[in-house]
């Protein structure tokens, strides 16, 4: 009988220890990739990384071709795809950012009605369109009807749309962390209801407000395939919003159907994951440090 | 007052954008693809032809209904022991240390990469190695995108099923412990019969995500427009169909893309709310 105990809990204890193993090994394995990916990029993307590729648009698949014959490295780099992201996200954080801001606050402060629930449903369910069908819609939008041809008033469009649900939902999030007693306390002090929201509700959230917008903000920016459907790409620097334009993700789409291009692929893609992984960081650490009192 | 009577207005104004712009979606996709849907009638949604020369065009959306779902459904598969094991480290057996957060930041990181750098990493430092073990010639098709794809929703998976594990009552935990049970016996005993639903809805929402993920599946699926053949044949997503062949097309050939992507806003319309359902009814 004893004996009996013993071997069971032996067998109990093992299994314990296994299964931990097991845990340990897939926490482990899950995060290998985030190491193999930087590493890769950071080894093979580097060396294209100088002023010019900052500077540079890209260049003619002939002088790469040139270039990477001789060993050389390949002139040129990624400004018309640096204007045209900035320009993009520019245009879409503009509508965006207050639009997403107010609908946010208007769910959070009508949260009893069924409207405010209703639109609250809405905006999770755009959350979810994929990206793509984003894309398919600004093109039938402005493409077809308005700019007559590809454009980045369309990629900006489309980028609006999935940049509007993200911040609507993280101002919605951040506000309901404020403590009810600040604004009672607003309110018995006879503050006026608009007051209230511009001068306590918003810069008592400033920081989460921030946090929702840089995390969307890193996510439109690495965001390729709504704009193949309707900023197209462009070989110059071009700041005419009625006209295609590139983007950092669309050149290195460009660069990875162009074997000659093969080096800058790598340092295009770090750059961007670079950039986008560093302004997730600084969100997060913006979230951090300024916690909601 | 004058300001609040602005405010709120404005307040109200900005939330009916939500409703045009859902509102918009809609018609217009439905509107584009009504075409397709005169031409083949409901048999667009079960054909598997994709023919598009001039003259005898025919279009069909299930080899890509297929491609998208065997993908999501692999990458899931993939997905969820790294996803379980990782979301168990963070909350339940390191919870709360400096390892736990260090492993959650990491985790997070990966939500953070550009679906196109995983597309490009996938296609030079991952294909070579699928190809090295002979499975495969051209390392492209369903496995290797499934491969990428699971890699891309794990944070999606682990950032929720972390926070239901974690809320489950250290009451009923604690229960179990002092009537001598073992720690995986807490976990498969305690923990995850009592966060169950909602570990299912995080895989839910994670399979959502794979559903419409575009430019890393379009670089790796090898892009065949037919029924996929086994897991390392080559196929089509329904997301990189309309990435590949949006740009040239126009007619019938843009409305079966559109009303691909009709399909597509659907099947993932459908899988998110039942995910959001079941977390609701968790919560």
């Amino acid at each position: 009988m004893k004996k009996e105990l013993s071997d069971n809990i032996g067998r109990r204890n093992r299994a314990n220890g296994w299964f931990r193993s097991l845990v340990i090994a897939g926490s482990v394995i899950t995060i290998i990739p985030i190491f193999l990916i930087v590493g890769n990029l950071a080894v093979k993307g580097y060396r294209q990384i100088n002023l010019a590729f900052f500077t540079e648009p890209a260049p003619d698949t002939f002088q790469a071709m040139m270039a990477a014959s001789s060993g050389e490295i390949i002139p040129g780099g990624i400004a018309n795809g640096l204007t045209g992201s900035l320009l993009m996200v520019l245009m879409a954080s503009l509508i965006a950012v207050p639009l997403g801001l107010m609908t946010g606050i208007y769910i959070y402060e009508n949260s009893t009605r069924r409207y405010a629930a209703f639109i609250r449903s809405l905006t999770e369910i755009l959350q979810g369109v994929p990206s793509i069908i984003l894309g398919i819609i600004a093109y039938l939008w402005i493409v077809k009807n308005i700019t007559r041809g590809y454009s980045a008033l369309a990629g900006s469009v489309s980028l609006t749309i999935m940049m509007l649900p993200l911040i609507i939902r993280s101002t919605e999030e951040t506000m309901r962390m404020i403590p009810v007693t600040i604004r009672e306390a607003a309110f018995a002090l006879g503050t006026p209801y608009y007051k209230m929201i511009y001068k306590i509700l918003i810069p008592v959230s400033f920081s989460g407000l921030a946090t929702g917008i840089l995390l969307a903000l890193s996510r439109i920016l690495g965001e390729t395939a709504p704009l193949m459907l309707t900023a197209l790409g462009s070989p110059a620097i071009s700041l005419d919003i009625t006209r295609p334009v590139s983007a950092v993700p669309l050149l290195i789409w460009d660069f990875y159907n162009d074997p000659n291009m093969v080096n800058l692929v790598w340092s295009a893609s770090l750059f961007l994951m670079a950039f986008v992984l560093s302004m997730n960081l600084l969100a997060r650490s913006v979230a951090s440090k300024h916690k909601y009192i | 007052m004058a300001g609040d009577r602005i405010t709120k207005a404005l307040l109200f104004i900005s939330s009916l954008t939500i409703l045009l712009l859902s509102a918009g979606i809609i018609l217009s996709l439905a509107g584009g693809a009504v075409p397709a849907f005169k031409e083949y009638g409901i048999g667009f949604i079960t054909s598997t032809k994709w023919n598009p020369t001039a003259g005898s065009e025919e279009y069909g959306a299930m080899s890509f209904i297929a491609g998208t779902v065997i993908t999501s459904i692999l990458a899931l598969i993939i997905c969820i022991p790294m996803a379980f094991s990782t979301s168990l480290f963070i909350a339940e057996y390191y919870r709360g240390t400096r390892t736990a957060g260090i492993l959650r930041s990491l985790v997070d990181l990966l939500a953070g990469i550009p679906s196109i750098v995983y597309g490009f990493w996938g296609f030079y430092a991952l294909r070579p190695l699928l190809v090295s073990t002979g499975l495969t010639d051209q390392g492209f098709g369903i496995f290797t995108a499934s491969l990428v794809l699971a890699i891309m929703i794990v944070p999606y998976a682990t950032s929720l099923s972390a926070e239901i594990i974690s809320m489950v009552p250290s009451e009923l935990k604690e229960a179990a412990y002092s009537l001598g049970a073992t720690r995986r016996e807490v976990i498969f005993h305690v923990v995850i019969p009592s966060a169950r639903s909602g570990i299912i809805a995080s895989f839910i929402l994670a399979l959502g995500r794979a559903l419409g993920e575009t430019m890393a599946v379009t670089m790796l699926i090898g892009n065949a427009n037919i029924m996929p053949r086994g897991l390392f044949a080559p196929g089509n997503t329904m997301a990189s169909v309309i990435a590949n062949q949006f740009g040239e097309a126009d007619g019938l050939k843009m409305s079966a893309l559109i009303a691909i992507g009709l399909l597509l806003f659907l099947i993932t319309a459908l899988v998110n709310a039942l995910g959001k359902m079941i977390i609701k009814r968790f919560a």
